[in-house]
Parts: C-alpha cells; sequence; structure tokens
C-alpha cells in the first residue's frame, strides 16, 4: 500500500498541490484522474522522488520516503516500477537490452537467467520475439508494453504509470490498460495510474481519485463515479456530448 | 553574478555525483569502450586532417618570415615544432574538439533528459550522473593525450610536406625538429590537454545533464556547452601557461 499525508507542493508562488492524503491500495488499480495541468504528473513525480514536496510523508508500506538516505532510496526504488509517459526507453540498446538493463545493474544472474526473465516479461506484454528490434523500430504501443516489461521485469512491488495511453489509439489503449491490470492483479502489487483517459477509467478504475486545483476533490469505485453528484468531477468526466448522453441513459 | 554562482555550485554537486564508484563494474567497462570509441576513434579522422594542413601552412608561413639569408633554414623546422607542440595541438585542437566532441556529449546527454531516460536511471536507484557523465570523462582523459601525441606527429609531417613546396630541404627541416629539443614541452603539452579533455567532457556533459524542456533547449545546451568549453579552455590555457612556463 501506498499512502500519501498531508503532501504540500508549489513551485514559486503556485500552489499546485494543496493538502493532500490518500491511500493507493495494494493489488489494485488506482487511478488518479483529472484536468491537464490539475497536479496529477507531479504528485507522481513526488511519490517517485523525482520532485520534492514542500512538506507531507510519502508512505511505502510503511516506509517513509522522502527521509529515507540515499541507499535506503535506492533499494527502495528498486521495489518500484514506473512506466513514462513517453516510455523513456534508451534509444541506444534493443528491446532486450532495454528490459534486461535493471536485471544487469542490480541482480547478479547469468546471462541465460536474465534471459529467461526477459523473455517471460515480452511473453506478458505479448512481444515474443521482439528482442532484437531497436527502439525507432517501434510503434507508440510496443513502447508502452516494452516500458511496462521494463518496469515489471524487477518484479516491482509497486508500479507507477504517467498516462499509459497518451498518443495511443483506443484499442490499442484498452489492451495496455488490461496488460497493466493484469499484472496488478497477478504480482498483487499496488497500481497507480495517472491518467485523463475516460475509456481507462471505465476499464481499469477500482480506485479513483479526482484532483482538480491540486486537492483530492472526489475519491470513490467506477461504479460511484458514474452516479456521482459532483458538478465539477461531472464537468470532467462527462466532458463530451456522448459521455453526457450516455450519463442521461 | 548569481547565475555564474548558480552554475558552479550545480557543476560541483554533479561532479561530486560524477566521482563515485561505479554500481557494476562490467557495465562500466562496456560505457568505457564505447565512450573511447565515440570521443577518441571517432575524432581520429578530423585530428589528422586538421593537423596535417596546419603543420603544412605553419611550415610555409614561417619559411615565408624568414626569408631572409641571415636566418638559418632549420629555423622553419624548430618553429613549426615548437607552435605545434605548444599552442596548437593542445589548445587549438582542444578547442576543436570541443565543439565535435562536446556538442555530441551535452546533445547526447540533453536528449536523454528531455525524453526522461535520465529520470528512468534516478528511478530504477542509478546514479544516473556517474552512470552517464564518468565514463565520458575518463575515455576523454586517456584517449586525448593520444590523439595530441598523433595530431603533432602528423603536423611535423604536414610541416616538412609544405616545406617541399618553398624549397627547403629535408635535412634542414629534420634537423630544426631536434634542435634544442626540450622533453618538457612534451610535458607541458599533455598536462594542458588532460586539463582540457576534463573541461570538454565535464562541462558539456553538465550542460546536457541540466537541459530543461524539448528538443529547442537541447539545441541550445549544446551550443552553450561549445562555448563555455571554449571560454574555461581559454582560461585554463592562460593559468597553465603561466604556472609551467611563466
Amino acid at each position: 500500500m501506498i499512502e500519501i499525508k498531508n503532501i504540500n507542493k508549489s513551485f514559486g508562488d503556485n500552489n499546485v498541490l494543496q493538502n493532500i492524503s490518500f491511500k493507493f491500495e495494494k493489488g489494485k488499480t488506482n487511478l488518479i484522474i483529472g484536468e491537464s495541468g490539475s497536479g496529477k504528473t507531479t504528485l507522481l513525480r513526488i511519490l517517485i522522488g523525482l520532485n520534492k514536496a514542500n512538506s507531507g510523508e510519502v508512505l511505502y508500506d510503511g516506509r517513509d520516503f522522502i527521509n529515507l538516505n540515499t541507499k535506503e532510496k535506492r533499494k527502495l526504488r528498486q521495489e518500484i516500477g514506473v512506466l513514462f509517459q513517453r516510455g523513456a526507453l534508451y534509444d541506444y540498446m534493443n528491446v532486450e537490452e532495454n528490459i534486461m538493463f535493471p536485471l544487469t545493474m542490480f541482480t547478479n544472474q547469468s546471462h541465460e537467467e536474465k534471459l529467461h526473465r526477459v523473455n517471460d516479461c515480452l511473453e506478458k506484454v505479448n512481444l515474443e520475439n521482439s528482442n532484437k528490434l531497436s527502439i525507432n523500430e517501434l510503434s507508440g504501443g510496443m513502447i508502452k508494453r516494452v516500458s511496462i516489461a521494463r518496469a515489471i521485469v524487477m518484479k516491482p512491488r509497486y508500479l507507477l504509470c504517467d498516462e499509459p495511453n497518451s498518443g495511443l489509439d483506443p484499442k490499442t489503449a484498452i489492451i495496455i490498460d488490461n496488460l497493466i491490470q493484469k499484472i496488478t492483479i497477478e504480482g498483487n502489487i499496488t497500481t497507480i495510474v495517472n491518467t485523463h483517459d475516460m475509456n481507462s477509467v471505465m476499464e481499469i478504475g477500482e480506485v479513483i481519485a479526482y484532483i482538480n486545483n491540486g486537492e483530492i476533490c472526489w475519491s470513490g469505485s467506477k461504479e460511484e463515479l458514474i452516479n456521482n453528484n459532483n458538478p465539477e468531477l461531472n464537468n470532467f468526466v462527462f466532458a463530451s456530448k456522448l459521455f453526457k448522453r450516455l450519463k442521461k441513459i | 553574478m548569481k547565475t555564474l554562482l548558480l552554475h558552479l555550485g550545480q557543476y560541483f554537486i554533479m561532479i561530486r555525483k560524477v566521482f563515485s564508484l561505479p554500481e557494476k563494474k562490467n557495465v562500466f567497462f562496456k560505457q568505457l569502450n564505447q565512450e573511447l570509441k565515440k570521443i577518441g576513434l571517432d575524432s581520429l579522422g578530423i585530428v589528422t586532417i586538421i593537423s596535417f594542413f596546419i603543420g603544412a601552412v605553419v611550415s610555409i608561413q614561417t619559411a615565408f618570415n624568414f626569408e631572409s639569408p641571415l636566418y638559418p633554414k632549420y629555423l622553419i623546422g624548430y618553429a613549426t615544432r615548437e607552435s605545434l607542440i605548444l599552442e596548437f595541438c593542445p589548445t587549438m585542437l582542444s578547442l576543436i574538439l570541443a565543439g565535435k566532441v562536446g556538442s555530441n556529449i551535452a546533445s547526447e546527454i540533453g536528449s536523454m533528459r528531455v525524453t526522461e531516460q535520465i529520470d528512468a536511471l534516478e528511478i530504477m536507484g542509478v546514479n544516473s550522473a556517474s552512470f552517464l557523465i564518468l565514463p565520458k570523462i575518463i575515455a576523454a582523459v586517456l584517449f586525448f593525450p593520444a590523439l595530441i601525441i598523433l595530431s603533432i606527429s602528423i603536423g611535423i609531417i604536414g610541416g616538412w610536406i609544405g616545406c617541399q613546396t618553398v624549397s627547403i630541404t629535408t635535412a634542414s627541416y629534420l634537423y630544426g625538429i631536434k634542435y634544442e629539443f626540450s622533453s618538457f614541452y612534451v610535458s607541458y603539452c599533455l598536462i594542458k590537454t588532460v586539463v582540457f579533455a576534463f573541461i570538454i567532457a565535464s562541462v558539456s556533459s553538465y550542460f546536457g545533464y541540466y537541459t530543461k524542456g524539448g528538443a529547442l533547449e537541447v539545441g541550445s545546451s549544446s551550443t552553450r556547452a561549445v562555448v563555455y568549453s571554449s571560454i574555461v579552455i581559454l582560461i585554463f590555457n592562460f593559468i597553465l601557461t603561466d604556472l609551467l612556463l611563466g
């Protein structure tokens, strides 16, 4: 479980996050939703230590990430898999080398053991036999899947995904969503997904937190989301005419 | 002034992060091997061409200025050697390498920064500064002296070819090349080269590592890397010359 307590973050005079507290549950796909610029990415960057909060706590199963020393932080980071918005794959490595990289850096496994694990992960993301492809040969969906494979190769306890569907067509986006959910359930890991894609919300949203103006204004399940009475949330979720019509039905 | 201090502070913080023990020695040596090729071997062509022609031009210009029969002809070889060892090879060539290697380093690291590859390294628990920059600095410091020795040799050959065009005999030129040779000048040249190699690799890495934004900023980081590396090289050229020869 990941718990955040009273997180505050500002850039100059701009208060991006204000007193945010939330519990992200283990074995579930936790979604952070909100408009662009609402503070979702900043919150995720605070969770993984790329941005520093002005105040507050980030607890990974009780371990206060912000106050850990560098060595402890590095150790904890090896338990966290991160899927970046644009994949963040190393373009001078091929698919296999990208996925194998964390194993090479942090384990003493033989090449055969590492290769076996890489092939396992590639199978999970339906990219068997893509080992030798270079990164510039991959489509947007394949980049995301390779990134997921790299994120799970160390069998993480926590998976954090920033806009996993950005730039993908709806069909591929659903494949990625289902993949994230499958990995979460199989590994019983705590997954947090940052998204503003309503298809994702409806597909995999088990625990949803809605951020607006730097505050968590609403939280609940996708069923509760559909029947909610929060006007701001409704404006965001049912922004399109199609969704408005569906809501009426 | 405040900005300069900020940059200096950030630079030394980065350097402190860079000089930590590599997490995996075999990965480090693999990286170092790649950097030796990228930074060193890939610069052989340009170094050879520039050194040859500069050597030739220096000898022709020296011959042109020493036309008076009062000057012995071997002075052309002597002046060519001294110009190449004392200034052209260590300083001018380092400035050229700052353009070639420095811009390459800054744009490579800058691109990794804006595409979140460095963030991905940090999140995995890898010391990104050490992982990316240390092999580049070591490769530059190891290989640049070899490049400069090669440059001096090629420059001297170029000078000999230049002499053939202005009717200076090979014997005179070679006598001048050997005349009053001081091995300390080579040491001075190599000391300068090692310092300049460190400056090129570290300053360029700094501008790449702290790139913010997108593709445009990568371009401007690359330009700034070349400009500031060149300025710092010129400042240290003055300091080292004053310390070692002054």
